[in-house]
């Protein structure tokens, strides 16, 4: 939202209740889509962005109200005790649910947030010191400055000051070197792991974050109602959260705030409304949330709010939050590593082997990288090159073999480790995120090289840093010639221009080696110059880069050295001229002259001639 | 406690175990073919059982009207499709499915209701009316989703739980309803417990059902079709097998699996119309334990939940959900402990 909007919003806010006239009822609708917002901003940042769906928030709303009740009501405590108890609480609950499921696929997390919220309903109904079915009543206010908040207009402040400094906290979390990392999670975790990115941290911070802003709104729920008991934390209402986040937007905060409203609204209406239209005692509501939902999903599959705001802004491009001003500019550059002396051994790959089933794609290569060399692997379609190249990345562990570089072994190491390394590298089908900003999607690249953590972030403490990150990834778009549409979204580039942002992204990790995985495919000739250049220059400055590609003019020009690969076996090794020259390489490429000699080395190096392919 | 009640309890967690072992294969069977978490798999069970109640009662169940409501959507939904340029051959299979079927249960189950049938006939006016549901459904709210993530599908299932939840409510009214008449009278005993011909008949078809499911996919072409895509989505659509061909027949499987599991479970549990919902999510506690990937796991893990289910009735009768429900922790906690992150697409 523009920031004018945002003002007027607070303002319209802040004004409502002194005018006379307005309903009470209408202070207290607003109340609750006050305490919901909380818990649907939590989702934007969890499901909307990050990927990971829960239907359970309501287990959190629960335990922040259930411990401010019993704290206050029944130990007589004070409501401000109860809210560090309800946030402990919470904090515990969602750093046990994290640990046991999110190293799972996605759909682990959203069943155990079911399991967990009828777990906790049906603990409250039966636990005598919580009040069993009836609950707790007689919850005192929140005092604030001595001054208890009684009226529905008193709380309503204080709600929505929560609320606002809630929409800023998670404004400024995904606008950071964590939120790229949280934005990174639903469609590229793997590329953010090979850039260093520890994606199940990234994965336990949005649900901790998440589940203590519900837990928030459980204290204020407690505090609002003045009574809490187990049906308004059941898994219906964990699942209309979830609805108010799909209905509202799934990337925005305030969208996530107009959903709440939009959801609130109906269901107030709809009770109103269907018992004149129907004798029985009808869900109704049930039905039509339903029904929206799925409607949504086909039709508007990033929620209303996009519709609402193009009404308002026209269908002007949004460009990253903040970007345009390019306040990051005076940034002192980062610093780079040391590169090892030219000629030194940087990289030995020995009997690298990698079988899928029966199936040979690595046939126990061999080769090294010295420092400062250009060094291709190439090879005919499926001769395992881009296996190899996810072997050395560790994308896929491998079968045997061993991979050394500067002098520490590969072989076990983790994709996220690697890139600690100085490994960079690029993807064949490449991997941009979309909707991000093609400098923040290089940004991503050098997320290693800062280290503002998420409560920094949060709090808008990372300012430091998040220039000097946003420096530096402007600094490597120059260098490959894009500094001109660093700002578009990236899914807007061509795909020429997207591998060369691969190759931008991979420059800010400062790497000592860098694999390239085909960046010249799809690019026209004069790309194709410019890339070449680039990368001679980034030679000539001492970098090693192993690269793997089908244009063989471009490859002779580049490389000093040619691995060519066929079937998964290494069948010719040596200089560019040499290669150009071997018999082997020749009938791989261009059909053999024997038959029999092809069809013997397929027998001896595949049982299967199944084309392999990553 | 002794080794009596025991056997008691063991008995009791037994039939209703075989239920969610049902449950848990279909569930499981939805997930691999659609990467549909099928939660409405649950109110196949309420439906099938509600309405077969109401027949019970030699009452004309409202679910004639949603039969031929969603009929009706479907079928326009393809007069759409073919207005976009789906053959138009294929609307008469759609016109005989959602238009001819449903009008013709429509009317015939008030007539055959007249001439007073028994039990059985019963049972097969309520699989008439409830499992066309299934693949409606599918079309409905799935078909154009197909390619969507498993979360995104995921959400639609629990919209489709809410919409089955709140019509629920609307057809079958809030009280619980039980069929009091068995399929067959009598006992006999066995192992030193006294065994109900009905309780022995639930067991006997869970295991004919299975059996069945077993030599579909085994022996039948449409079966190796839908195994094929469990295994390879994309390489079965090259090779011809429709995605939507395999989402409805997947979707024909889950609700008859439902809809017999509500038929029988209806004679020894009362349901209502919201209870479908936790017995579907105990076969998929069921369904966790086989990693959603298992068929023998899920289904003895659904049993063990059965059991353990009717343990702790005894033993803590308000804690048992929460019991059952939390058996799920420590088997995620095994499963992200031994499961690596295979490459996916």
């Amino acid at each position: 939202m523009k920031k004018w909007s945002v003002l007027v919003f607070i303002f319209l806010l802040a004004l409502l209740p002194v005018v006379p006239g307005v309903p009470e009822f209408w202070i207290n609708q607003l109340n609750a889509i006050g305490i919901a917002s909380l818990v649907v901003i939590g989702l934007v940042v969890l499901t909307g962005v990050g990927g990971l769906t829960s239907f359970g928030q309501a287990t959190f709303v629960g335990i922040g109200a259930y411990a401010t009740a019993w704290l206050s009501a029944t130990m007589d405590g004070s409501p401000w005790l109860g809210l560090v108890l309800g946030i402990v609480l919470t904090l515990l609950l969602a750093f046990v649910l994290a640990q046991v499921t999110l190293r799972l696929s996605g759909h682990y997390l959203s069943l155990a947030t079911i399991a967990v919220c009828l777990i906790f309903y049906y603990l409250y109904g039966n636990m005598p010191f919580l009040g069993r079915h009836d609950g707790i009543p007689g919850i005192p206010p929140i005092s604030l400055f001595g001054y208890p908040l009684l009226q529905a207009q008193s709380i309503y402040y204080l709600i929505w000051l929560v609320v606002l400094l809630a929409a800023w906290t998670a404004i400024n979390l995904l606008d950071s070197r964590s939120g790229r990392a949280i934005r990174a999670l639903k469609n590229g975790e793997k590329m953010a792991a090979s850039f260093g990115v520890h994606t199940f941290g990234y994965k336990v911070i949005a649900f901790v974050y998440a589940a203590v802003l519900a837990g928030l709104a459980g204290w204020l729920y407690a505090h609002e109602q003045r009574a809490v008991s187990p049906s308004t934390f059941g898994i219906n209402y964990g699942i209309e959260y979830l609805f108010m986040m799909v209905v509202g937007s799934v990337s925005s905060v305030w969208g996530g705030i107009f959903g709440a409203a939009v959801i609130l609204t109906l269901k107030d209406q709809i009770q109103d409304i269907a018992p004149r239209l129907f004798d029985t005692s009808t869900n109704f509501e049930l039905i039509v949330f339903g029904v929206l939902v799925v409607l949504v999903l086909h039709h508007a599959r990033e929620g209303l709010w996009p519709i609402v705001t193009r009404f308002f802004y026209g269908s002007e491009r949004k460009a990253a939050s903040g970007a345009l001003t390019q306040w990051w500019a005076d940034a002192p550059l980062l610093p780079k590593t040391d590169r090892p002396p030219a000629g030194r051994p940087l990289l030995q790959v020995a009997q690298l082997r990698k079988e899928f089933g029966g199936l040979v794609a690595v046939n126990d290569i061999s080769f090294s990288i010295a420092a400062g060399q250009i060094v291709g692997l190439i090879g005919p379609n499926g001769a395992g090159k881009s296996t190899t190249f996810n072997l050395i990345t560790g994308v896929t562990p491998l079968t045997r073999g061993s991979i050394v570089f500067r002098d520490k072994p590969l072989q076990s190491t983790k994709a996220e480790d690697i890139a600690r390394l100085g490994i960079a590298r690029t993807f064949q089908h490449t991997q941009l995120l979309p909707q991000m900003s093609v400098l923040e999607n290089v940004a991503l690249g050098a997320h290693l090289r800062r280290s503002a953590g998420a409560i920094r972030s949060i709090l808008r403490l990372d300012r430091r840093d998040e220039a000097a990150l946003l420096r530096e990834a402007a600094v490597q778009l120059e260098r490959v010639g894009l500094g001109d549409c660093m700002f578009e979204l990236a899914g807007n580039l061509s795909l020429g221009k997207q591998r060369i942002v691969e190759v931008a992204r991979a420059l800010a990790l400062d790497p000592t080696l860098l694999l390239l995985d085909e960046p010249a495919a799809g690019l026209r000739y004069m790309e194709k110059q410019e890339l070449a250049a680039v990368l001679s220059g980034l030679r000539d400055e001492g970098m090693s880069i192993l690269l793997v590609e089908h244009d063989m003019d471009f490859v002779m020009k580049l490389t000093s050295h040619l691995v060519v690969m066929d079937f998964g076996t290494k069948i010719a090794e040596g200089t560019p001229a040499q290669i150009q020259q071997n018999d082997k390489v020749l009938q791989a490429y261009l059909g053999g002259i024997d038959d029999d000699v092809i069809t013997d080395e397929i027998a001896i190096d595949t049982t299967d001639n199944n084309e392999v392919r990553v | 406690m002794d080794w009596s009640i025991a056997k008691i309890l063991m008995q009791d967690g037994l039939v209703t175990g075989v239920i969610y072992a049902l449950l848990a294969v279909s569930l499981v069977l939805v997930f691999a073919v659609t990467r549909i978490i099928l939660i409405v798999q649950g109110e196949f069970v309420t439906y099938g059982a509600l309405t077969f109640a109401v027949l019970a009662d030699d009452q004309v169940p409202g679910t004639r009207w949603l039969l031929v409501i969603a009929g009706l959507l479907v079928f326009a939904r393809e007069l759409w499709l073919v207005f976009q340029g789906k053959p138009a051959a294929t609307l008469i299979r759609s016109a005989l499915f959602c238009l001819a079927l449903p009008i013709i249960v429509f009317f015939a189950v008030p007539a055959v209701l007249g001439t007073t049938p028994s039990l059985w006939i019963k049972a097969l006016m309520t699989l008439f009316l409830v499992v066309p549901l299934g693949p409606m459904l599918y079309k409905l709210a799935y078909e154009s989703m197909a390619d969507s993530s498993v979360l995104a599908l995921f959400v639609i299932s629990i919209a489709v739980h809410f919409v089955f939840v709140g019509m629920g409510l609307a057809f079958f009214g809030a009280e619980g309803r039980l069929v009091a008449q068995p399929f067959f009278d009598g006992q006999l005993e066995l192992f030193g417990l006294n065994w109900t011909y009905q309780s022995l008949f639930v067991i006997a078809m869970t295991a004919v059902i299975i059996a069945a499911l077993w030599l579909f996919f085994g022996y039948t072409l449409y079966g190796k079709a839908l195994r094929a895509t469990a295994v390879n989505r994309r390489g079965a659509r090259l090779v011809g097998i429709s995605t939507n061909m395999s989402g409805f027949l997947t979707f024909l499987l889950s609700s008859i699996v439902g809809v017999l599991s509500g038929i029988m479970i209806v004679s020894f549990i009362s349901i209502t119309y919201e209870t479908g919902f936790m017995i579907g999510l105990k076969g998929f506690v069921g369904a966790i334990i086989g990693g959603l990937m298992s068929y023998p796991i899920a289904a003895a893990g659904a049993l063990l939940v059965g059991i353990i289910e009717s343990f702790s009735t005894f033993w803590a009768s308000e804690y048992k959900e929460v019991i059952v429900f939390a058996l799920i922790i420590p088997v995620l906690l095994i499963l992200s402990v031994i499961t690596r992150h295979d490459e996916e697409e």
